[in-house]
């Protein structure tokens, strides 16, 4: 009963999709990319930040032999031209609202390590934690405006599937291996975007308007800044933290 | 059947001391200076409960062969006196047995546990936790900052609570998730636990002591060899207890100064 209904649906999808990209290709009717403009910038620090430590993992052999060169602590990790990798920068106001997607967001726990670090995934979406590893881990995201929970998962145990009902920003950690350290960034707009090591940010697909625009970082916090989209232009937003040692 | 239980009981008495003589199934060798005690009060208490042991199962298994019940009906004999001089005496017996081994044990347990440790000894403090350990040394300037539970902060390395933005003598600490100690030199280590009860336990070293946590507990050793051995946790913590361990290395003390550089430039 269900596939021909799934199929049906699928073909009426695509038929439509055709038509749309056929129409916006002729320029016959102005669709949604046309209009929406983009955010872009840079998060970048001033100061000295925290050095980060090496991982010791000799307790867990099958994880440590997969680090050559021990793993550093990745709450501040930086890039060149001073660029903070690791910041969510999102939409906290200003966009429409939109539903969760269904697509799954993969965690995962590979060489006693959470990857990646900061997972962004949206309110009701689902999540999916994988254990790679050889060894029992159990992951305990310290939530504490959704429910808290934690749970074991040895060695080729399918997937722990979660979802969270509120945004927020969720450290994770492993009751097994202390030093395992992760975030779940838990949003509810689709327009977010993590920095990578040059720091570099761009969220698409934004109608003109007027935005709250927010970059979240695990140890320098939060800032926010009102930015304006006008038709056809690209607007920027830079984020500076203030960076100390300790 | 009788004698069939009398001969079982003869062989499990024969082969299981043998299993003890042979050393089957020993500790591994001793790498300290005080294990020399322990082991030699282990052999005494074995040797004092092995030939008592040897001794009351071989008459076991002599009386049940001689008078085991063989169907045919014969008067029950009593003990003369009965039973109770017999109790009493082996008591007494026993009791005295386990004094003595105790006042000969005292002087290796003060040794361990109540003597202070060698005033030149590196003091190491030790951060036991669900379910890893990990060792923490005062640095170049000797000292150790002090620990702040509020600030434990184990996803950034901050296991012991240190507060280097406002306490200076906490910054050059060397934190290390093993026990890296250089060869003859005693070491003073002091116990804390940040959760739950654990235990140091390495069996090279003879030493097994509890982690209580809101106590500091002292403990000292020297180890004497160039090894490398599991340090475990034998109270039973949690869920990963059974993968709560750490390593201790002894190295060279040459070798040992270039592992605290190494780790000096990573703080």
């Amino acid at each position: 009963m269900s596939t021909p209904y799934l199929s049906l649906s699928a073909k009426s999808l695509m038929s439509v999709g055709l038509v749309v990209l056929t129409a916006t290709a002729m320029g016959a009717l102005p669709g949604p990319a046309a209009s929406a403009g983009t955010i872009s910038g840079t998060v970048t620090f001033t100061g000295t930040p925290p050095k980060m430590r090496p991982i010791d993992m000799a307790k867990e052999p099958s994880c440590a032999k997969q680090h050559p060169t021990p793993i550093m602590t990745e709450s501040v990790v930086t890039g060149p031209g001073n660029a903070v990798q690791w910041a969510v920068v999102y939409i906290a106001a200003g966009a429409q609202p939109s539903s969760a997607p269904t697509t799954p967001v993969r965690y995962d726990q590979k060489g006693c390590e959470y990857l990646p670090h900061v997972a962004t995934l949206e309110v009701g979406q689902p999540l999916e934690i994988y254990n790679d590893d050889q060894t029992s881990h159990n992951i305990h995201p310290l939530a504490k405006v959704n429910p808290e929970w934690n749970k074991s998962q040895p060695p080729g145990a399918p997937p722990i599937k979660a979802s969270y009902s509120k945004p927020e920003f969720i450290a994770v950690k492993c009751n097994v291996h202390p030093w395992m350290h992760g975030y779940f960034a838990v949003l509810s707009t689709s327009h977010s975007a993590t920095t990578g090591n040059d720091g570099k940010f761009s969220l698409e697909g934004l109608p003109p308007g007027k935005y709250t625009v927010t970059a979240w970082h695990e140890r320098f916090g939060s800032q926010s800044q009102e930015v304006t989209v006008t038709e056809g232009k690209a607007a920027t937003a830079d984020f500076v933290f203030k960076a100390l040692p300790y | 059947m009788g004698r069939l239980f009398a001969v079982l009981t003869a062989v499990i008495t024969v082969v299981s001391t043998a299993i003890f003589i042979s050393r089957t199934w020993w500790l591994p060798a001793d790498v300290s200076v005080l294990g020399v005690g322990i082991d030699r009060q282990m052999v005494e208490t074995m040797v004092a409960a092995g030939v008592l042991f040897v001794l009351a199962q071989l008459a076991l298994a002599l009386f049940v062969w001689q008078y085991g019940d063989r169907g045919t009906p014969r008067p029950i004999k009593i003990f003369p006196g009965g039973a109770t001089p017999m109790v009493v005496i082996a008591t007494i017996l026993v009791g005295a047995e386990i004094l003595v081994l105790t006042l000969v044990g005292a002087k290796v347990w003060a040794g361990i546990f109540l003597t202070p440790p060698d005033p030149k000894a590196l003091h190491i403090d030790v951060q036991a936790e669900q379910f890893a350990y990990y060792f923490r040394y005062a640095g170049s300037d000797g000292r150790f900052g002090a620990m702040h539970p509020e600030l434990i902060d184990d996803g950034n390395g901050n296991f012991f609570g240190l507060d280097p933005a406002n306490d200076t003598t906490a910054r050059d600490d060397i934190i290390s998730a093993s026990l890296v100690v250089p060869v003859n030199q005693p070491v003073f280590l002091t116990l804390h636990s940040k959760d739950v009860g654990h235990a140091f336990y390495v069996p090279a070293l003879r030493l097994q002591q509890d982690f209580v946590p809101g106590l500091v507990i002292p403990l000292h050793f020297t180890a004497t060899q160039v090894v490398k051995q599991e340090i475990v946790c034998t109270q039973l913590c949690g869920l990963g207890h059974y993968n709560m361990r750490a390593y201790l290395e002894v190295m060279p003390r040459n070798q040992f100064g270039q592992w605290m550089q190494d780790q000096a430039a990573l703080q």
